[in-house]
């Protein structure tokens, strides 16, 4: 059984992209490829005009990636682990980095707290202030706002838009939120069983499916068969 | 994109880092890691007291509590080094790891980094506290002491590196091999014997064994006042073949992973 299959898209510099589709539709699957923790079967993955499936050291120091799913070490304190990931990926100044990550995220009077300690709202804040660590062109982000309250997801949201906007990077996110989709991407990449189904910005797929949101539009593509 | 560099032992130094920081985080983990070969020390030197009047032989040279401690270090060794990897699967730590730019290789070296330290942090105390107790010092020994302690530690990664092959194909499930492993190769390794007590079968098992070199080097030294550098080397050999095909099945491992998808799941 295939996860993904005949899956082709690219992705414009500076853009935010967000990655739909249902359970099972191969969102994790699609990241984690292209994140190199799973190797594709067949095809080519190409970032930065490197091929990414023969040469992915030469470009994860300039990725990086958080996920509600994935944990950091949680007997280490925020600071601890904000600088090991500074270290490893060899940002030149670890410290002052993390002090800036920190005050993005507004996270300074947590980073002596073990991670333990923290609620789930503030563990997915530094878990985002990790993947910003080494300021990477190529941000990888599954359910960036999973598990925030409303308040925190909005200015999470325009942090990244001002973080895009400032670095110029581009960032594909995993999300089930459509609102926020609505809000912060310029495109949105439909899955389902593992192939790609529908491609567009947000007003396009409004306009071609007649519908006033994208939770609407998801789920006309994710019944069309059953219909 | 801020400024990076790339090198390899900056990542193995932020490894060593994070796993020095939770070492630093717990007192009573530290006390644990020198504990366990202290009280071993402690049990051996008087059974070493109590059998030296009738068995001479075993006990010269404080030979029994030399073994001890030296196959303590192979026992620290490799479960330092694989308990440091089961922190990151127990702390669903790996797929965090894994995407930033460290090569396998550079784990490897950053587990076999504090593995040494934790072991010195075990080893070196118990050693310290034969000398008062028993009147045992292996610091005696001198160079050989060293040669051995390496040999050792070594065997000990080798084995932390099959176990922990095994981990990152099959997950936390094949977590008790990382107690038991030591255990299979003790009989065959001679710790409080010699070679020529085994039956002949056992031998030629044994003679694949790196640490039954040691610990035959080892009574040569204490008990004969002989230095056998042939066996040093016959291990330090078997080491070497070891850690190859160690380090080999580790990336056979991590390839498997990568094609199965099972790097990002890696956890509790």
């Amino acid at each position: 059984m295939k996860a993904v299959d005949d899956l082709s898209f690219s992705l414009d510099k500076s853009s935010i992209t967000a990655l739909l589709g249902g359970n099972g539709a191969g969102k994790t699957t699609t990241l984690s490829m292209l994140l190199g923790l799973l190797r594709p079967s067949s095809g080519s993955i190409r970032l930065f005009e490197q091929d990414f499936i023969k040469n992915r050291f030469a470009v994860l120091s300039r990725m990086n990636f958080s996920s509600p799913y994935v944990d950091l070490p949680q007997r280490l304190t925020v600071r601890e682990n904000l600088l090991v990931y500074a270290k490893l990926y060899g940002v030149i100044n670890p410290g002052n980095r993390v002090a800036e990550v920190a005050e993005s995220f507004r996270i300074e009077n947590l980073l002596n707290q073990r991670l333990r300690r923290l609620s789930s709202g503030q563990k997915t804040r530094v878990s985002l202030a990790k993947s910003l660590i080494n300021k990477p062109e190529f941000l990888l982000l599954d359910e960036p706002t999973a598990s925030l309250d409303p308040d925190t997801t909005a200015w999470i949201r325009e942090l990244l838009r001002q973080y895009r906007d400032q670095e110029g990077a581009t960032i594909l996110f995993a999300s089930h939120d459509m609102r926020e989709v609505e809000l912060l991407c310029d495109k949105a990449l439909l899955m389902k069983k593992g192939k790609l189904v529908e491609e567009g910005t947000p007003t396009q797929l409004l306009g071609k499916y007649n519908r006033d949101n994208l939770e609407d539009v998801f789920l006309q593509v994710n019944r069309r068969e059953e219909e | 994109m801020t400024g990076l560099k790339d090198s390899s032992w900056g990542r193995i130094l932020a490894l060593f880092t994070r796993y020095f920081f939770l070492l630093r985080s717990s007192w009573p983990r530290i006390i644990e890691i020198a504990y366990w070969p202290t009280m071993q020390m402690v049990m051996w030197g008087f059974v070493s007291k109590h059998f030296a009047p009738s068995s001479p032989e075993l006990t010269a040279g404080g030979v029994l509590i030399s073994v001890v401690l030296i196959w303590d270090t192979l026992f620290r060794s490799h479960i330092s080094y694989t308990l440091s990897f089961l922190e990151e699967m127990w702390s669903r730590n790996l797929g965090n790891l894994f995407v930033a730019p460290l090569r396998p290789w550079e784990l490897m070296l950053g587990l076999a980094c504090i593995s040494l330290i934790r072991t010195l942090i075990g080893m070196v105390p118990a050693a310290l506290l034969a000398i008062p107790f028993f009147g045992v010092s292996v610091f005696e020994m001198g160079f050989p002491l060293f040669a051995f302690f390496f040999n050792l530690v070594l065997t000990g990664w080798a084995m932390s590196q099959f176990v922990t092959a095994i981990l990152i194909r099959y997950g936390l499930g094949a977590e008790s091999l990382t107690w038991v492993l030591p255990f299979l190769i003790a009989p065959f390794s001679c710790i409080y014997y010699p070679l020529s007590t085994l039956p002949a079968w056992m031998q030629d098992v044994a003679s694949f064994i790196p640490t039954t070199y040691v610990f035959e080097g080892m009574r040569a030294l204490l008990i004969e006042g002989v230095w056998r550098q042939d066996l040093l080397l016959q291990a330090l050999g078997l080491n070497v073949v070891y850690l190859g095909l160690g380090m080999g099945t580790f990336l056979f491992a991590f390839r498997v992973a990568r094609t199965h998808g099972l790097l990002l799941q890696a956890g509790e």
